[in-house]
């Protein structure tokens, strides 16, 4: 770890005057393991932990709002968000381990970076960790990395269970800037490498992330987040599908879904899910959806085991969205 | 005079574990002393090469760096490459930290910074830039294994295998035939204390090092002779251990840099390594075993043939007994066996857990287990008509072998019976369930032990021997073998472990320890008490009526008896009649004429059955262990809740290498990459089910002198093929590489 100030303000406006050396605190669970192995240098560190922003709260329209500050375990377990947004406390619990949840906020878990090992190894090049320097996961052991919505500069995973979760919710990012508060859609939020991976998400210089907007759904049982991982617990996802349908009379009026552990960013495509639009469920549906979801990816070395497992996944969580038997994440079978 | 003690043999909790729980027992990387300098190793990042430059300045430059130690400041060390030599005494050129500018394999410490704090070293070392000429490597085993060779000397503990029948003739003339390639991933120990040294420079001018070790003396020796020092200017400690699993069998480059660091700067240093770190040094050879198996249509062995190779380093040759436990366990009338190793430009594989044998007997499992399934028999029974009664490799008896009874008893405790022989016939909702076993077989190690006994006059018993306790329970085994073997409670026993200054032992590994240090400090506490008792009836001190009775000491209370009145007298009050502060014995525990002759008669190994249900989602590639039992014979057990917390933990580590265990290497940079426990994935609570050890009574007077085999490895050997196995019988696919990852 390098040296660094470090400061604690009291209020929004003075906690966004930062410069490009800064870097924000929440629970550190990333930041400072980052700072551990000299991956993160920032000059200055300003911790976040005395705004307040961990509310969670109903929204007038009967949505939610989670603070930012909110840790993964408090959010997991509150009554509003088991009631109303199963799928969401499903998604946070198949993450990390409790002792991390404990302390890993909503904020931070939108904005961790990727797993890759060669990011994670500062003597390895990495075009996400020192711009311009080449990308050493390709054509290495990328087992874990993505296979959709890379590029030739960059292509890991974004390594968040929660935000699949909030992708297939269609949440929204609020934001407090030195410009002021904008909302941007989880689903526009991260970034695909491109060819500027070391830009992991549309946060400007300065720009907090103060909480996330829910929209109220209605999918009852119909929901489901199942993750396949190296082992059954405490292991980032090698596939993960969060799925809800608002079903009506056997028909999937609207169905949402989006990917972990394959893409680049929490991975959705909305034509995938407008397949699904007022049609029964069925095997070929569920083939079709996962094929259309999974169209353009591309395999590197050792890889190619996530596009063998994607479609089963997805095919797999449909089934127990739309037969309203949602993954449990404590009991470990799964149906 | 009788010992009634039944403390041998009692599930005695471990006598460390408050210290343990509540931060009093003191790990390497613990000691404080005044003026302590902290030292962070700077590792190279290229596989192989020359050092062209090493630019320090900005490192210097950081508040509270004392002096960065390279290859061109460093101080003398011994000339000799052969000095280097550690315990272990692996072949080859050993690897000399700090030598010279040659980069041997990527990690290699290229540079040590010392600062008055740990955050400073650590930003130092950040700031190191290195320049390189880069020489061409090979990281890759599939290339390495073009290279495979024998090397001219082995290992001293290497058993080289031996052919008996004609093994192809019969292959070929066989009925029934298996054959293919058997593959394990590379995988790190990864203890969870961290390789750390605190050396402490004494007023004397002697070098106190506190290091995480198995063996004390190995480092003494080791440090004093790659320092050029003399053996009594070097102090070894090692009391507590926080796990090791081989990892602490040869002195790791932290303890002679923090050694060379203490020489330079005349203060006190600690080195520990990070977890990236642990990443740098020894672990489990990658090893592939061609096997071809053939039987007689009644399920009868015919032929194995067997061909293994195992990585090794450029520098030495590493070398495990990989080949023989299949030629050795079943008594097949035709064997062959044939090993190398194979360079890669890495630091040198070593020993882990079960070496050779973990590796050896699991994968051997799988295939016999593809031979019995060819044959269409039962794996059990195709287990109890083929193994072999004795050491079948070099026709040898045992001292004792349990097996047969392992294995029904192991068959009985699961539930074998009634085990629909096809796979894919147990299903329960979306998860078939499959039922496998496997058997295990391990070395019974016996090595010349020292111990000392001492009773003062507070009426404790000390015991001290250089044995290495390394989370295994040694300090609890050994209280109880001295309490029975003296006569004294064990709260009033203290044991010293660890520390060099202390009597002979060998480094701890294999796990002969039990049956070693327990000999000897079965011995010592005899001696003494032999001692003890003579004096006590000689001494003019001792009342005319102590001296004229039969004296029985138990429980820490001497008895006389005399005209039949009972008398009890305590052993403070005995020392004061022979007026000595203190009484002492020590002991050597050897073989002796009658075991040397026993060591070339017979054979000696520990035997177990693991029988292991999975239930698998074939679609999504996930396997759940669900049911684990394990039958082990291994003499006797000294204390059956240490040593079945000794095999569950194997049993673990087993289920690690069955499904989720390997490191990466990126051959392309000669490095492992998933090098934390984020991404080298050792088996999390939800992965492991209920274990179930039983240990099945073997008695044996000869494998060593208190009939102890020992039990930290035996769990590993049978474990992940027991898991493989019954993957098949779930889902009636083989799998021939291990780990079975999702997706296989
Ligand atoms: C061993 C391990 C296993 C894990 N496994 C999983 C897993 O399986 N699934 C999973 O989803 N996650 C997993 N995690 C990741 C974990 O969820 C994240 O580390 C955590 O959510 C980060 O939250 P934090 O509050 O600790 O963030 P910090 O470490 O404090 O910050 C992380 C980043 O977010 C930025 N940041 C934090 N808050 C804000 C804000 N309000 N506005 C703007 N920027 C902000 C910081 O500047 C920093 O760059 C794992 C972590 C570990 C260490
Ligand atoms: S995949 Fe991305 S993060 Fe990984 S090495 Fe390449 S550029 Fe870096």
């Amino acid at each position: 770890m390098r040296n660094f100030s470090y400061s604690r303000p009291g209020t929004f406006d003075e906690a966004c005057r930062v410069t490009e050396h800064t870097r924000f605190l929440a629970g550190g669970t990333n930041l400072i393991d980052l700072m551990k192995s000299d991956v993160e240098r920032p000059a200055h560190v300003t911790d976040l932990k005395s705004l307040s922003m961990n509310q969670i709260e109903e929204l007038p329209d009967g949505g939610l709002r989670l603070g930012a500050l909110a840790t993964n375990a408090d959010t997991a377990a509150h009554p509003l968000v088991i009631r109303h947004l199963p799928l969401l406390a499903s998604a946070i619990l198949a993450g990390a381990s409790p002792q991390i949840r404990n302390v890993a906020t909503n904020g931070g878990n939108l904005n961790q970076r990727t797993r890759c090992h060669y990011f994670y190894d500062p003597d390895m090049v990495c075009n996400k960790r020192s711009p311009g320097t080449g990308c050493s996961a390709r054509g290495g052991r990328n087992r874990i990395m993505a296979v959709l919505g890379t590029s030739e500069a960059c292509i890991a995973t974004f390594p968040s269970d929660m935000c699949v979760a909030l992708a297939a919710l269609n949440a929204m990012v609020n934001l407090h800037g030195p410009e002021g508060e904008r909302s941007v859609a989880l689903r526009d939020y991260h970034r695909l490498p491109g060819e500027t991976p070391w830009i992991d998400n549309v946060l400007q210089q300065g720009e907090i992330v103060t909480s996330i907007d829910l929209p109220s759904v209605s999918f009852g049982e119909h929901y489901t987040y199942l993750k396949i991982r190296d082992r059954l617990s405490f292991a980032f996802s090698i596939v993960s599908v969060a799925v809800g349908l608002e079903m009506e009379s056997g028909l999937i009026r609207r169905g949402c879904l989006a990917l972990g552990g394959v893409g680049t960013k929490p991975w959705c495509v909305p034509e995938a899910e407008a397949l699904m639009k007022d049609k029964p469920p069925s095997h070929s549906l569920f083939r079709d959806v996962a094929e259309r979801i999974l169209e353009g990816a591309v395999v590197d070395r050792d890889n190619a085991a996530k596009l063998k497992l994607a479609p089963r996944v997805i095919e797999r969580a449909l089934w127990q969205a739309a037969e309203g038997t949602p993954q449990s994440q404590t009991c470990k079978t799964i149906r | 005079m009788n010992v009634v003690s039944a403390n041998i043999g009692q599930p005695v909790p471990r006598i460390d574990g408050f210290a343990k729980v509540t931060g009093q027992a003191t790990y390497a990387a613990e000691p404080h002393p005044p003026g302590l300098l902290y030292g962070v190793i700077v590792n190279s990042l290229i596989a192989r090469g020359r050092i062209e430059a090493i630019h320090d300045e900005a490192a210097r430059a950081v508040p509270g760096v004392i002096e960065v130690m390279t290859h061109h400041n460093r101080p003398h060390t011994a000339l000799f490459e052969k000095s280097y030599v550690d315990g272990l005494g692996v072949p080859g050129s050993p690897y000399r930290p700090l030598h010279d500018g040659e980069i041997h394999f990527n990690g290699q410490p290229v540079a040590v910074v010392f600062a008055e704090t740990f955050e400073a070293a650590r930003e130092a070392a950040m700031l190191i830039q290195v320049d390189y000429e880069r020489w061409p490597h090979n990281a890759d085993f599939d290339a390495a294994l073009y290279q495979k060779y024998m090397p001219s000397k082995t290992r001293s503990n290497y058993v080289p295998p031996k052919t008996r029948g004609n093994a192809s003739e019969a292959y070929a003339l066989s009925p029934i035939k298996i054959e293919g390639r058997f593959h394990l991933a590379p995988e790190h120990h990864n203890p969870m204390e961290m390789h750390a040294t605190t050396v402490i420079p004494e007023e004397d001018c002697t070098l106190t090092v506190w290091d995480k070790t198995q063996g004390p003396q190995a480092v003494q020796t080791y440090l004093a002779s790659a320092l050029s020092l003399s053996g009594n200017e070097v102090r070894v400690r090692n009391p507590y251990v926080g796990g090791a699993f081989g990892s602490g069998l040869r002195a790791q480059h932290n303890v002679f840099l923090a050694a060379l660091g203490a020489k330079m700067l005349k203060r006190p240093i600690r080195v520990t390594l990070t977890r990236p770190q642990m990443f740098t040094h020894v672990f489990r050879p990658e090893a592939v075993m061609d096997i071809a198996l053939a039987a007689d249509r009644d399920g009868t062995l015919q032929s194995i043939i067997v061909e293994g190779v195992t990585d090794t380093s450029r520098f030495e040759h590493n070398m495990e007994n990989l080949v023989i436990w299949g030629p050795i366990g079943y008594k097949c009338p035709n064997a062959t066996a044939d090993y190398k190793i194979a360079p890669r430009d890495t630091y040198t594989s070593s020993d882990m857990r079960a070496p050779g044998a973990a590796t050896g007997v699991n994968l051997f499992e799988m295939a016999i287990d593809e031979l019995a399934w060819a044959c269409g028999m039962d794996p059990l029974a195709f287990r109890l008509h083929n193994y072999s009664e004795i050491d079948a490799m070099h026709n040898m008896p045992l001292t004792s072998n349990a097996l047969r009874e392992a294995l029904l008893q192991g068959a009985e405790r699961f539930g074998w019976n009634g085990r629909p022989p096809a796979p894919r016939s147990l299903r329960d909702g979306r998860e078939f369930i499959g039922h496998g076993m496997a058997i295990g077989i391990w070395d019974a190690m016996f090595s010349p032990t020292a111990a000392r006994a001492r009773l003062t006059s507070d009426g404790r018993l000390h015991i001290a021997t250089p044995a290495s306790d390394i989370g295994t329970g040694t300090y609890t085994i050994l209280a109880q073998t001295a309490s029975e073997a003296f006569g004294i409670p064990i709260d009033r026993i203290d044991i010293e472990l660890g520390d060099s200054t202390l009597p002979e032992c060998p480094t701890e590994g294999g796990s002969w320890t039990a049956a070693s240090a327990g000999a000897a400090v079965w011995l010592a506490c005899q001696s003494l008490r032999e001692k003890f008792l003579k004096a006590l009836a000689k001494s003019e001190n001792t009342p005319e009526r102590i001296r004229q009775s039969e004296v029985t000491l138990t429980e820490g209370e001497l008895r006389g008896v005399r005209d039949g009145r009972r008398e009890v007298f305590s052993l403070q009050e005995a020392l004061s009649f022979i007026g000595e502060a203190s009484i002492e014995a020590e002991e050597t525990a050897k073989p002796g004429l009658r075991g040397k002759i026993s060591e070339m008669r017979k054979a000696r190994f520990t035997h177990s059955a693991v029988f292991c249900e999975v239930r698998v989602d074939e679609e999504l590639g996930i396997v759940r262990v669900t049911r684990l039992v394990n039958a082990v014979a291994a003499g006797r057990i000294m204390n059956p809740k240490t040593a079945a917390s000794q095999v569950r933990g194997a049993m673990v580590m087993a289920t690690g290498m069955a499904l989720h265990e390997e490191s990466l290497m990126d051959e392309r940079y000669g490095r492992f990459m998933n090098h934390n426990f984020s991404e080298y994935h050792i088996p999390s609570h939800a992965d492991i089910p209920e274990m179930d050890v039983l240990f099945v009574d073997e008695k044996d007077e000869e494998v060593s002198p208190l009939g102890i085999k020992g039990v930290g490895e035996i769990g590993m050997c049978g474990t992940a093929a027991a898991i493989a196995n019954a993957i098949f019988h779930a889902t009636g696919k083989r799998y021939r590489t291990l780990p079975i990852m999702p997706g296989a």
